[in-house]
């Protein structure tokens, strides 16, 4: 239980970068034993204020005591020295090395000096470990560990530095569901321990499993904090919002046309297995399974992005073969990846490169792009989708993770795309934003475009579903219509038969 | 566009541009002669096989990849077109002849790199070998020469007082910078450079571009055989050496990325424009060819230190 002693106490935190104002005389307080929830939007300031948390970036104005004491930290060794750990979204370890040297980079036991001390180095990490109440191996190589393990062996090294302080970046972004029940044990070992962490998620069926309290930003201002028990899942989106949204999922009912998209005996070799399925227009077929079930995989074999072995394939009623994501477009299939940064966007490209990049056929004249033309569909893109940037030519990095996923999905809008593949559309984006995707998705399907929607939130696929499959292990398991129950999805995914 | 923003875009070309207009001060003031028009012609002449290589390195630098070959397709379709042109072939036969044998070893890098799934490194660094050995086998290891007047006039002649190479290098760079800016091959460039999978996925015919992409880069070295052909009567086997180097070090000073995505082709033209200055400040400053590798080196390593240092940090 959370103890009544400070471990982090800011006041008045204040950030400006040039022309926003980031942080907005910020308070926020952390005990000692608690996990303390930090909500808000993409944007809101939770990124700003960690890194000044952790001391990767200076505050302008307001105060930070650390176990009472006022500090001023001069950068993330400082941060680290002082008991602050953090562990990134995307981890930070080096895959070719041992978990014991990476728990203890730069801080190796030495025999004598050069000369490493390999037994101690083991023994030390091991020791961590199994304090965790984790079944890793010391000398296991991180390459060959799952997400989760690995995030396992950030939290070890971040204890091997005595953190009492411990900051988590949406840790189950990459996870399974039992993974994040390791997840949370971990965590509870730690409050256990007398660590405060820090949590950020936007799953927000985690912070009521996980956390103690909740704080809430909104445009870089201190909205409020409150006990998780008193607390509702719309009260907290009223608040990280500012206003009440009807329902987190506005799904509409959906008037099915014909079949746009049908798989017969799909197979690739080792990977699917006798997929048959069919999503007619007008319908937002969900797919459900664990991660590594197959979704990723029949989305790319679809895509002809990965070569099929066995099976046909249908568009709107004409067999076809496609051989490439060039084939697929052309016949009007469209992919939302998993992964924005690595398969969506080129970040180093605008905003406009990015939305017009599968139609540029549409753009050119001779392999000539005409430039005004362009510049308009993108710009009704943007305005469409009210896509936040300060202009078409911005970079894509420079966006917000719910903006550059609209850019993503603009990119389809731009090929008028009528069947739609989206994967996670919604992962590691704020609830504002998840709302305005949903909304679209209900726009697409009413006007005849055909969706398969991949996704681990199984709130998410219950309420957007029209039909429900759940794959496990590179076969379909299971089709459930839109009243299913989680329980029923979670027992499919599972391969429980039911 | 405003002007701030335009500033901002293009500060690193306007760096670039600010050391070349300040090296021209520096060495106006240390020599006189430095600043008269034949002089500078004379540069921009010199520095036009440099340019043209560089201009094929800019493009396959930003889709990614690199080109070690290219010094040694100067040497190979140099003796080609002196082979047909020796066999008595009309010169603007021959010299299309060359650069289609260009372009084809060009063609030859890309299927290795996207077929073959071979690094651009280790896959031309192949190439650079096979096409040395095959310009010595060709020739015996001598050098041909001796050519018609029309065909040497393309180093020797002039258009409105201005030296043929530099006229030939100016219009490549319009095409080059028109190119990628402006059409289709250009955007798929920037977008392979910068994201392949993504550009995959979002239907870019990857392996055809990034093939075209090399094939741009043996059709710019031929080009620049045809001049260095005409320039010397001559052509040698062992043309081009270390030719690689040099484009690829305009086109770093120039501001592209290594890592591909980023880039421009005015930036490359005044990186091969400090390349000449230089070499040629040195040269009127009586500086020895041993100095001038280090000073050349020294530059190289600065210009990409100060892009590093002064480039806005990422937040």
């Amino acid at each position: 239980m959370p103890s009544l002693v400070s471990a982090l106490r800011l006041r008045g935190i204040r950030k400006t970068f040039p022309g926003v104002l980031a942080l907005d005389g910020v308070d926020f307080d952390l005990l000692s034993g608690e996990v303390h929830i930090l909500l808000g939007e993409n944007g809101a300031g939770k990124s700003t204020l960690m890194k000044i948390i952790s001391g990767a970036s200076r505050r302008d104005a307001g105060t930070m005591e650390i176990a009472g004491v006022p500090v001023d930290l001069t950068g993330p060794r400082h941060a680290q020295e002082l008991g602050i750990g953090i562990i990134y979204q995307e981890l930070n370890l080096v895959p070719h090395l041992s978990v014991a040297e990476n728990i203890l980079l730069g801080r190796e036991p030495m025999l004598c000096p050069g000369v490493l001390d390999r037994r101690r180095l083991r023994r030390i990490a091991q020791e961590l470990l199994d304090e965790l109440g984790l079944t890793i191996a010391a000398g296991a190589v991180v390459s060959s560990l799952g997400v989760a393990e690995q995030q396992m062996v950030e939290v070890a090294k971040a204890l091997s530095l005595d953190a009492r302080v411990l900051i988590m970046d949406e840790p189950t972004s990459a996870l399974t569901s039992q993974e994040i029940e390791r997840l949370f044990a971990t965590i509870r070992r730690l409050k256990a321990r007398g660590v405060g962490i820090i949590y950020i998620s936007h799953r927000m069926e985690e912070l009521f499993a996980i956390g103690d309290r909740v704080t809430v930003l909104r445009d870089g201002r201190y909205i409020g904090t409150k006990a998780i028990g008193e607390c509702t899942l719309d009260s907290l989106i009223a608040m990280m919002t500012g206003r009440d949204l009807d329902a987190q999922f506005p799904k509409e009912a959906a008037r099915p046309g014909e079949v746009a998209l049908r798989v017969e005996g799909l197979g690739r070799n080792g990977v699917l297995h006798d997929i048959s399925f069919s999503v007619r227009r007008g319908e937002i077929v969900g797919l459900a399974g664990l991660m590594g079930s197959g979704r990723t995989e029949l989305a790319r074999a679809l895509f002809g992005a990965d070569a099929i072995d066995c099976g046909r394939i249908e568009v709107h009623g004409r067999e076809r073969r496609i051989r490439s994501p060039r084939e697929a477009i052309d016949l009007g299939l469209g992919f939302l990846t998993e992964d924005r940064k690595t398969q969506g966007l080129v970040l180093a490209l605008s905003v406009q490169s990015n939305l017009c990049l599968p139609s540029l056929d549409k753009y050119a004249r001779g392999g000539v792009m005409m430039e005004t033309r362009e510049r308009a569909a993108a710009g009704r893109m943007v305005d469409e989708l009210h896509i936040k940037t300060p202009g078409l030519q911005q970079r894509a990095d420079c966006l917000s993770g719910g903006n550059q996923q609209k850019v993503v999905l603009g990119k389809w809008l731009c090929t008028a795309a009528d069947i739609l593949i989206f994967d996670e559309p919604t992962r590691g984006i704020d609830v504002g934003a998840k709302v305005e995707i949903y909304r679209l998705m209900n726009r697409l399907a009413a006007q005849g475009a055909a969706i398969l929607m991949i996704s681990s939130e199984l709130p998410e696929i219950l309420g957007m579903s029209d039909r429900i499959l759940v794959m496990h292990e590179g076969r379909i398991a299971r089709e459930f219509s839109a009243g299913a129950t989680q329980e029923q999805l979670l027992a499919a995914a599972l391969g429980r038969s039911v | 566009m405003t002007l701030k923003p335009f500033l901002i875009r293009y500060a690193r070309q306007f760096g670039t541009l600010f050391g070349l207009v300040l090296l021209c001060i520096a060495l106006w003031i240390a020599t006189p002669y430095f600043l008269t028009s034949s002089n500078l012609l004379n540069i921009m002449e010199q520095s036009a096989i440099n340019a043209l290589i560089a201009v094929g390195m800019t493009f396959i630098i930003i889709s990614g990849g690199i080109d070690l070959s290219v010094g040694s397709l100067v040497a190979f379709t140099g003796v080609v077109l002196a082979g047909f042109l020796h066999d008595g072939w009309p010169w603007p036969l021959a010299v299309a002849c060359g650069l289609v044998a260009g372009l084809g070893c060009g063609i030859v890098n890309g299927l290795l790199v996207t077929l073959g799934r071979l690094p651009p490194f280790i896959a031309t660094l192949g190439t650079m070998s096979v096409a040395r050995g095959a310009a010595l086998l060709y020739t015996d290891g001598r050098p041909s020469s001796g050519f018609d007047s029309g065909f040497r006039s393309l180093a020797t002649g002039q258009v409105l007082h201005i030296p043929a190479p530099a006229v030939i290098m100016l219009v490549v760079y319009v095409l080059g910078h028109f190119v990628l800016t402006r059409t289709k091959f250009g955007r798929y460039t920037y977008a392979i450079g910068g994201n392949e999978e993504a550009a995959l996925l979002s239907g870019v015919r990857v392996r055809l571009y990034k093939t075209l992409i090399y094939g741009a880069g043996g059709l710019l070295s031929a080009l620049a055989a045809v001049l260095l052909t005409a320039r010397l009567n001559s052509a040698q086997p062992i043309a081009g050496i270390n030719y690689e180097l040099d484009a690829i070090a305009a086109t770093v000073i120039g501001g592209t990325s290594l890592l591909g995505g980023q880039g421009t082709m005015g930036g490359t033209l005044v990186g091969a424009l400090i390349m000449g200055v230089l070499r040629n400040g040195l040269n009127l400053l009586g500086v020895s060819s041993f100095v001038q590798q280090v000073v050349i080196g020294a530059v190289i390593i600065l210009a990409v230190l100060v892009d590093v240092l002064f480039k806005p940090k990422k937040k």
